[in-house]
């Protein structure tokens, strides 16, 4: 058996012992959506770092630093500011005013069913888009690293898609948040360790290290070498549209994030506000440190590996790993790919639970059944089988589409998602007096079509290919781009803001005036809020 | 829920309350500058590398503006939330004030 496979059986142990001790604590709808609200600050930090920084980040960010240089740097700048805007204007708000999702805080003022129909839409669209580019990847990864033991695509993909599914039905919040904390400590360990071996290769000099990136090598496309700065910027985003395609990236993470129901989810299971602002905090310490530290992950991939050498052992995603193996060896490269893996699997169970919970307690319970629970715990039962239900969903979709299937772009549409519909909604209902029902709907409908709609038109899904591309690569429209960008924020997020506020105008509810005060109210001062439940 | 007593009219009676505009008028002292000087900060980066690339190529010691401008991103984000987190005890205190009034009882601990 090969040290990856043991490493990864060995997490998969822990994290199947953790879901087991999570069922068997106590009962109830703020157990499982919630996990009781009884998690520490510090705890709920790691697991919002754990819940946020996905395979993308950490397999995808070293790729991009160690093949485009700085660019790829720039690309991770904005993952960790985006967190000021969880912090300063959704964080506490939300947990002082909500119950177990977005809507909740919507639901206080506007109408409530038409509300939380749509924020539900919205909410298992990113979740769902943001799921299958999850899945996608982790096949693809899993079979790549378990390479030796004959695992292939499909067998990967059931088999993250069976985990994420035990954790969430079985273990609910409680056992998500901590497969999150586990995954984020061995996350930032890892990524630790590998940068130190790193300066160690360059003797801990960061002049020896910055001149060699400064000189590297990379081929030419023409079977020769050329000599490259790396720090220059310029070698991704070129113009005519570099430029704004990484503005619009910006706005797609400084709104989107805040906007993100997996991770606004995390709020609901602290005591208070102020825990939820000290979690904030730990987060942004853990995933800032990360981001910077991706520094000497994609730079050493680049000076250390090799642009060729990546290339032809697995492409792009494989720059950590293979930098592990450069510089330690077979087990180090073992246990850097269960990293990976656990990565996925955290943030796959995180999106799961934010999926079903909202499907449970804004569809089910409060649209369909008007806001009455008919039995207790039924909210619980639904919002599992619903976890079911999403996580099959999500499997089947990413074994259509292959282990070729280009889903950076669902990542980007997740975001767009997030801060064009679900973002503009949060914002005005908690600070806009004259904001109501038909605004919210109006707001989350059109940042819905809008992100989608860019998107279809944008150079990710058309393009002019060249007869040799084949398959999966090839572009599903064979024209010319109409939007130039690959980020639709730039365009969408006005234009979800533009929906919310004109349909607002145009139409009068005085009582979503009138209850403004008890949300602005409750949302200051954490007056009412929800408390902790779960005796320890 | 433990105050589903409160009519509208004492929510109102809160909101219009001078201890409550403090509280809202210190909240905004802090978090409206903070957020659009982050934003502004931020947004400089792409927009400084985008347009002026020259420029943010100009070599600093073994490094360049261009990379200490983002990696100046990640402490700036930092101090930040630190200020905020300072800032945001004397909004607790004001809070707490409130429910107190309020004789909620059981509100922030």
């Amino acid at each position: 058996m090969s040290h990856s496979l043991l490493m990864f059986l060995a997490f998969i142990l822990v994290t199947l012992g953790i879901t087991f001790w999570a069922s068997r604590r106590s009962s109830g709808s703020s157990a499982y959506f919630a996990a009781g609200r009884q998690i520490k600050g510090w705890q709920n930090g790691v697991a919002v770092a754990g819940d946020y920084m996905s395979a993308a980040s950490f397999l995808g960010i070293a790729g991009l630093i160690a093949f485009f240089g700085y660019d790829g740097f720039m690309y991770s700048v904005g993952w960790l500011v985006a967190y000021l805007t969880v912090l300063l204007v959704v964080a506490e708000p939300l947990r002082n005013a909500g119950k177990y999702t977005m809507a909740d805080v919507l639901a206080y003022r506007l109408k409530a069913r038409p509300v939380r129909a749509m924020a539900a839409l919205s909410t298992l669209t990113v979740s769902t888009f943001y799921m299958i580019a999850q899945m996608v990847g982790a096949g693809t990864l899993v079979a790549l690293l378990l390479k030796d033991s004959g695992i292939k695509f499909p067998v990967a993909v059931i088999g993250v898609g069976i985990l994420m599914i035990i954790y969430v039905v079985f273990g609910g919040m409680l056992a998500t948040t901590w497969v999150q904390i586990i995954k984020a400590i061995l996350l930032m360990g890892g990524t630790f360790l590998l940068s130190i071996l790193v300066m160690a290769h360059f003797g801990f000099s960061f002049h020896a290290f910055f001149d060699a990136v400064a000189h590297v090598s990379v081929p030419d496309g023409k079977g020769g070498m050329v000599v490259k700065d790396f720090l220059t910027p310029g070698l991704r985003y070129k113009p005519p549209y570099g430029a704004l395609d990484l503005i619009s990236l910006g706005v797609a993470l400084i709104f989107g994030t805040a906007g993100l129901p997996h991770i606004l989810v995390r709020f609901y299971t602290v005591p208070d506000a102020k825990t939820a602002r000290h979690s904030v905090v730990w987060a942004m310490v853990l995933i800032g440190s990360f981001y910077i530290m991706t520094t000497f992950l994609g730079f050493g991939a680049a000076t250390i590996v090799g642009q060729d050498f990546i290339k032809k052992n697995g492409g792009t995603n494989m720059s950590a790993p293979l930098l592990a193996r450069a510089l330690a060896g077979d087990t180090f490269f073992a246990f850097i790919s269960a990293i990976a893996f656990a990565t996925i699997l955290a943030v796959v169970a995180g999106l799961t639970i934010s999926a079903s919970t909202s499907f449970a307690h804004d569809f089910w319970t409060n649209v369909i059944h008007r806001g009455v629970e008919r039995a207790p715990g039924e909210e619980v039962k639904v919002a599992r089988i619903a976890a079911f239900v999403v996580g099959f969903i999500a499997m089947g979709i990413a074994i259509m589409l292959g282990p070729t299937a280009n889903v950076a772009f669902l990542v980007a549409l997740a975001f767009a998602v997030a801060a064009s519909a679900n973002l503009p909604v949060i914002v005005l209902s908690l600070y806009w007096r004259r904001f109501n029902t038909t605004g919210a709907v109006m707001g989350l409908a059109v940042g819905l079509l809008a992100s989608i709609g860019l998107i279809l038109v944008s150079p990710s899904i058309m393009g002019i290919d060249a007869a040799t591309v084949v398959g999966a690569a090839r572009h599903p429209i064979q024209a010319k781009p109409w939007f130039p960008l690959e980020n639709p924020a730039l365009l969408s997020v006005p234009l979800g803001f533009l929906g919310a506020i004109l349909g607002t105008l145009l139409s009068k509810e005085p009582e979503s005036e009138t209850k403004f005060d008890e949300l602005m109210v409750r949302s200051n001062t954490g007056l009412g809020a929800e408390k902790a439940t779960a005796a320890h | 829920m433990p105050d589903a007593v409160k009519s509208g009219t004492q929510w109102n009676k809160i909101a219009a309350s001078q201890q409550f505009k403090d509280l809202m008028a210190t909240k905004k002292m802090f978090i409206v500058p903070a957020f659009i000087f982050f934003v502004v900060y931020y947004f400089a980066l792409p927009i400084l590398v985008g347009y002026a690339p020259n420029f943010m190529s100009t070599k600093v010691g073994v490094v360049n503006i261009a990379y200490l401008f983002a990696l100046s991103q990640f402490f700036v984000a930092w101090i930040i939330a630190g200020l905020y987190v300072k800032a945001a005890n004397n909004f607790d205190r004001l809070s707490n004030d409130i429910i107190a009034k309020a004789g909620d009882g059981q509100g922030e601990r």
